[in-house]
C-alpha cells in the first residue's frame, strides 16, 4: 500500500526539516502491533489525532515502556500541534533508549520548528553517533547546518535573517509544492536503513541536494528486516523514486536472470568510475547515448573525462542493490548512487536506461533524481 | 572539489603578503625575531586555557624582573583565532569549529567569529569558495571583517621585539606613568611603561587592536573621517553614564588639535580614545570618524593605565623602532641640546640664544624677526636669569620630518621677574641642527 500523504498543512510546518521519522526501527516489536497500534498509525493517518491519543495511550496503559506506542504518541503531539509535549515523549524516548536514532531525528524537528538550531544539533548528532547511517538525520542536518551557518551569517554580517541560504531553501520547497511533482512532506516510512553501509554515513559533508534528491533522502529504503507498522511501506509516489532497493524479498521485477546481467553492468559501471578507467566508464555507454542537454558526444566525454580522469584524489563510486526491469531489449536500473570524493559526498537516486546490443548491456539514458 | 579549505584561499593568502613584513625597525643591529618576549608564546585552547595562560606569562614576566605583575597582551581573542585558522589550514574543520564556538561563547557577539562559524557550518552542507562563503553576501562587511582577521593574526604574529623601543618615547616626565602608542596601519595601539627604575625606558606592557578612521589616518579637516597623526595627550576621562551606547564602556577624549596641527592649519576636533557600541564586540579596522576605538574589555584595562592631562597618546602611520643603543643616542642628544638652551638663555648671550630658534619660528602670532627683538629688549634689561628646567617629556613625532616634541615645567628667575610655567617646544631638524619652530604655554 502506498502510503497516503499525511495532512497538507504539515508540509509548511515542517519546512524546516523536512524528514520526520513516522516510525521506529526496532526488531522486536511485533508481537506488540499485533494488538492496536495498526488502527493507531490509521487514525494518525485519517488525522483523527485525539482518538489516535486515546487509543495510544489506552495502548500505553499496559506497556508503559512501549517504544513504538510511546513513539507514536509523540508523533500524535507533534501533528496536534502540541510541540512541548511532543518533545517530552521524545527526549524521554532518547533517554530509555538512546540507541535509537528516530526519536533523536524527530526532536531535532521539534527544536527546529522552534528555531533551536543548536538543539536541533545535537539531537541529530546524537542520532547519527548511535547510527552512523541513519539517512534522514544527515538529511536533516545538513539543512540545520545551513540554517546555523545563516543565523550565524546574520550575526556576523548584521542581515535581516532573510539571508540567501535560508532563501534558496524556501524557495527550493516552494518549487516543489507548485510544480506539482508531488508530495514534499516527509512520507517517510519509519524504517532508517539500519543494516546498509551507506557511504553517506562517513561523510557529514555533502553538496547541496537537488530539491528531488533532498525529497528522496527521507525515504530511505527498508532494512531487511524491519518490522516496521505494518501498512507503512516504503512509498513510491512521483516524488519519491527511492524505492530504494534494499535486498528485498519481494521485488516483483526481478524475474528474469537478465536483471542479473544489467546488476552487473551497473556495478561494472560503478566500478570503472571509482577506479577512474576512463576507457571501461565509457565503453559502458551505447554509442547512441542520450547525452545530457544534447551536447556533443566528445563535448560530454571530455567533461566526464575531465570530471573523472581528471580529479584529485580518490573518487569512490558505490551503489545499492538495483531495481531492475527489463522489457525486450531495454532495461531500466533504478538505485541509490554513493559518490564520494575530497570534498564532495552524495547520495541520490539513478536511473540508467540500458539497450542490448550485442550480448551486452550499454547505458543509453543516465538521469539522477 | 576545493571547498573545504576555503578560507585558506582568501584569508591566509592575504597573511603570506604580510607575514615577511617586519616591523619598521630603523636600527642597524635588527635582532633575530627572537621569541622575544615570554607574552608571546600564548597558545590557548577555549577560555580557561586563555586565562591559565595568561596568568603564567604574567607570572614570567614578573619573575623575570622581580616587578610587579603588568597588563598581560593576547587577552583578546587573537591567540584563539590563530589557532582557528591554522586547524582550517591543516583541514581540521571540525575542531575549527569547536574553537570558534568557543570563542563565541567567550564573545557573544564577535562578529568575526559568527563569520568564520557560518563558513565553516555552510561547509558541511556545499562546497564553499572563500571567506564570507555567503552567497550574496555585502562584500563590504566581508572585507572588513577579513581585515580584521588579517590584522589581528598579524598582531599577534609580530609583538615588538624586546629591546625595541617606538622611536617616540625619547623621555616620558616622571609622573607619567604610561604611554600609548598607536599604529595606524597594523591597527594596533601598544601601552608602554615608563619604567623608571631602568632609566625611564620605556617597557612594553600589552598591544590591542584598535580601530581607526573610516578613511584611515592624517586627518586634515574636520569631518575627513580621518584620524590624526602626532603626539596628543588624554584630556578628559568620560565616564560611560554620560555616554551614548556608540562609545561603549567610556571615552578619553585627546588633545588634537595640538599646537603644530594648528599651525598647519589642521581641522576638526572631537578624537577619541573609546569602547564598542552594545551590538558588536569589535569593530572593522576602519570604520569610526577619526577616534581610535577599542574593544569594551581592551578600553577598561587600558584606562587603568590612563592618567587625564598626562599620559600621552603618540599615533603614528607606522611606528618606528628603535634599538634600546640607538634610543639612548637620540634621547641624549636632545636632553643635550635641550640643555644648551637652557644654558644659553641663563647666559645672557642673547645671540646665542636665539641660534636655537629657528627662521621659520612662530609663537604667539610672532614671527622669528618679532621674538627676537622682543627677546634682545628684555634680555638687555636683566642682570641675573636663572632658569629651572623640570618634569622633562620629549617625545618624537611621527612622521618624515625630524620634529620632536618638548614639554617642561620652567622654572625662571630673573632679577626682576619670577615666573613658573609649563611650557611646551616644537624643536625641527634643520641642516642636522634642532632649532625651535614653535613655543608656548602648554
Amino acid at each position: 500500500m502506498t502510503s497516503t500523504p499525511l495532512p497538507r498543512h504539515r508540509s509548511k510546518q515542517f519546512q524546516t526539516l523536512r524528514a520526520l521519522a513516522l516510525g521506529l526501527a526496532i526488531g522486536f516489536s511485533a508481537p506488540s502491533f499485533a494488538d492496536n497500534l495498526p488502527e493507531v498509525q490509521r487514525l494518525i493517518k485519517q488525522g483523527q489525532y485525539p482518538q489516535a491519543l486515546e487509543k495510544v495511550d489506552a495502548y500505553l496503559s499496559s506497556r508503559p515502556k512501549d517504544a513504538q506506542g510511546r513513539f507514536l504518541k509523540g508523533l500524535i503531539y507533534t501533528e496536534m500541534n502540541r510541540p512541548a509535549d511532543a518533545i517530552g515523549v521524545f527526549t524521554k524516548l532518547t533517554e530509555d533508549y538512546p540507541e535509537l536514532p528516530e526519536p533523536y531525528n524527530n526532536l531535532a524537528v521539534l527544536y527546529a520548528q522552534q528555531k533551536q538550531y543548536d538543539k536541533a544539533r545535537t539531537a541529530l548528532e546524537m542520532a547519527i553517533r548511535t547510527h552512523p547511517s541513519y539517512a534522514i538525520a544527515y538529511e536533516n542536518l545538513g539543512d540545520i547546518y545551513a540554517k546555523l551557518a545563516s543565523q550565524a551569517y546574520d550575526k556576523a554580517l548584521q542581515l535581516d535573517g532573510s539571508n540567501a541560504i535560508a532563501q534558496n531553501k524556501l524557495a527550493l520547497i516552494r518549487d516543489l509544492i507548485t510544480t506539482g511533482k508531488g508530495n514534499v512532506k516527509p512520507t517517510a516510512p519509519a524504517a532508517p536503513v539500519a543494516a546498509a553501509p551507506a557511504p553517506v554515513a562517513a561523510a557529514p559533508a555533502k553538496p547541496a541536494p537537488a530539491p528531488t534528491a533532498a525529497v528522496v533522502a527521507a525515504t530511505p529504503g527498508a532494512a531487511a528486516v524491519t518490522p516496521k507498522p505494518a501498512e507503512i511501506k516504503p512509498a513510491t509516489p512521483a516524488a519519491a523514486p527511492a524505492a530504494p532497493a534494499a535486498p528485498a524479498p519481494a521485488v516483483a521485477n526481478k524475474a528474469d536472470n537478465g536483471s542479473d546481467e544489467v546488476a552487473k553492468a551497473v556495478a561494472a559501471w560503478a566500478n570503472a568510475w571509482s577506479r577512474k578507467d576512463m576507457k571501461v566508464y565509457l565503453g559502458a555507454y551505447a554509442s547512441d547515448f542520450e547525452t545530457p542537454k544534447g551536447m556533443s558526444r566528445k563535448t560530454w566525454e571530455d567533461e566526464r573525462e575531465q570530471r573523472i580522469a581528471g580529479k584529485a584524489g580518490k573518487i569512490s563510486v558505490t551503489v545499492d542493490e538495483p531495481q531492475v526491469t527489463i522489457n525486450g531489449d531495454r532495461a531500466t536500473a533504478k538505485f541509490r548512487q554513493h559518490y564520494k570524493a575530497p570534498g564532495l559526498s552524495s547520495s541520490t537516486t539513478k536511473t540508467l536506461i540500458f539497450v542490448r546490443a550485442g550480448g551486452k548491456w550499454l547505458i543509453k539514458d543516465e538521469n539522477a533524481r | 572539489m576545493p571547498g573545504r579549505k576555503f578560507l585558506l584561499l582568501a584569508l591566509l593568502g592575504c597573511l603570506a603578503g604580510g607575514a615577511l613584513a617586519k616591523p619598521a625597525v630603523s636600527a642597524k643591529s635588527a635582532k633575530k625575531p627572537a621569541a622575544a618576549t615570554p607574552l608571546r608564546k600564548v597558545a590557548v585552547v577555549g577560555t580557561t586555557a586563555v586565562a591559565a595562560t595568561a596568568l603564567a606569562s604574567s607570572a614570567k614576566a614578573q619573575s623575570n624582573t622581580g616587578e610587579l605583575p603588568r597588563t598581560v597582551s593576547d587577552a583578546g581573542p587573537e591567540a584563539q583565532l590563530a589557532k582557528i585558522f591554522k586547524e582550517i589550514e591543516a583541514n581540521r574543520l571540525n575542531n575549527a569549529l569547536q574553537l570558534t564556538e568557543a570563542l563565541l561563547r567567550q564573545y557573544p557577539n564577535y562578529r568575526l567569529a559568527h563569520l568564520i562559524r557560518g563558513d565553516l557550518l555552510l561547509a558541511r552542507t556545499q562546497p564553499i569558495q572563500g571567506f564570507g562563503a555567503l552567497n550574496g553576501a555585502p562584500a563590504d562587511k566581508v572585507a572588513d571583517l577579513r581585515a580584521e582577521a588579517v590584522v589581528r593574526l598579524k598582531g599577534y604574529r609580530e609583538k615588538p621585539q624586546e629591546n625595541f623601543v617606538p622611536r617616540y618615547l625619547l623621555q616620558m616626565q616622571p609622573d607619567q606613568r604610561h604611554a600609548i602608542v598607536v599604529d595606524t596601519k597594523r591597527s594596533r595601539l601598544y601601552v608602554y611603561e615608563n619604567d623608571l627604575k631602568n632609566g625611564g625606558r620605556p617597557r612594553f606592557v600589552a598591544d590591542y587592536y584598535v580601530t581607526q578612521g573610516k578613511l584611515g589616518s592624517d586627518k586634515l579637516v574636520e569631518g575627513d573621517k580621518k584620524t590624526p597623526i602626532g603626539v596628543y595627550h588624554v584630556t578628559a576621562n568620560l565616564p560611560r553614564q554620560k555616554l551614548a551606547d556608540l562609545y561603549g564602556s567610556g571615552a578619553f577624549p585627546i588633545s588634537y588639535p595640538n599646537e603644530l596641527d594648528r599651525q598647519q592649519g589642521r581641522g576638526g576636533s572631537g578624537i577619541w580614545l573609546h569602547g564598542t557600541p552594545s551590538d558588536t564586540f569589535a569593530r572593522p579596522p576602519k570604520a569610526s570618524d577619526g577616534c581610535v576605538v577599542l574593544t569594551n574589555q581592551d578600553l577598561d584595562a587600558v584606562a587603568k593605565n590612563l592618567q587625564v592631562g598626562l599620559t600621552p597618546v603618540i599615533i603614528s602611520s607606522s611606528v618606528e623602532w628603535l634599538s634600546l643603543d640607538d634610543w639612548n643616542k637620540e634621547r641624549n642628544e636632545l636632553n643635550k641640546t635641550i640643555e644648551n638652551w637652557r644654558a644659553d638663555w641663563e647666559s645672557r648671550d642673547t645671540e646665542r640664544y636665539l641660534k636655537h630658534y629657528s627662521k621659520r619660528f612662530k609663537a604667539g602670532g610672532q614671527s622669528f624677526d618679532q621674538f627676537a627683538a622682543q627677546k634682545r629688549q628684555v634680555n638687555a634689561g636683566k642682570e641675573w636669569i636663572k632658569l629651572k628646567i623640570n618634569n622633562l617629556s620629549v617625545f618624537r613625532n611621527p612622521g618624515k620630518e625630524d620634529v620632536v616634541v618638548v614639554t617642561f615645567d620652567q622654572d625662571y628667575r630673573s632679577n626682576n621677574l619670577e615666573n613658573q610655567m609649563k611650557k611646551r617646544q616644537y624643536w625641527q631638524r634643520e641642516d642636522g641642527k634642532w632649532k625651535i619652530i614653535y613655543e608656548g604655554s602648554a
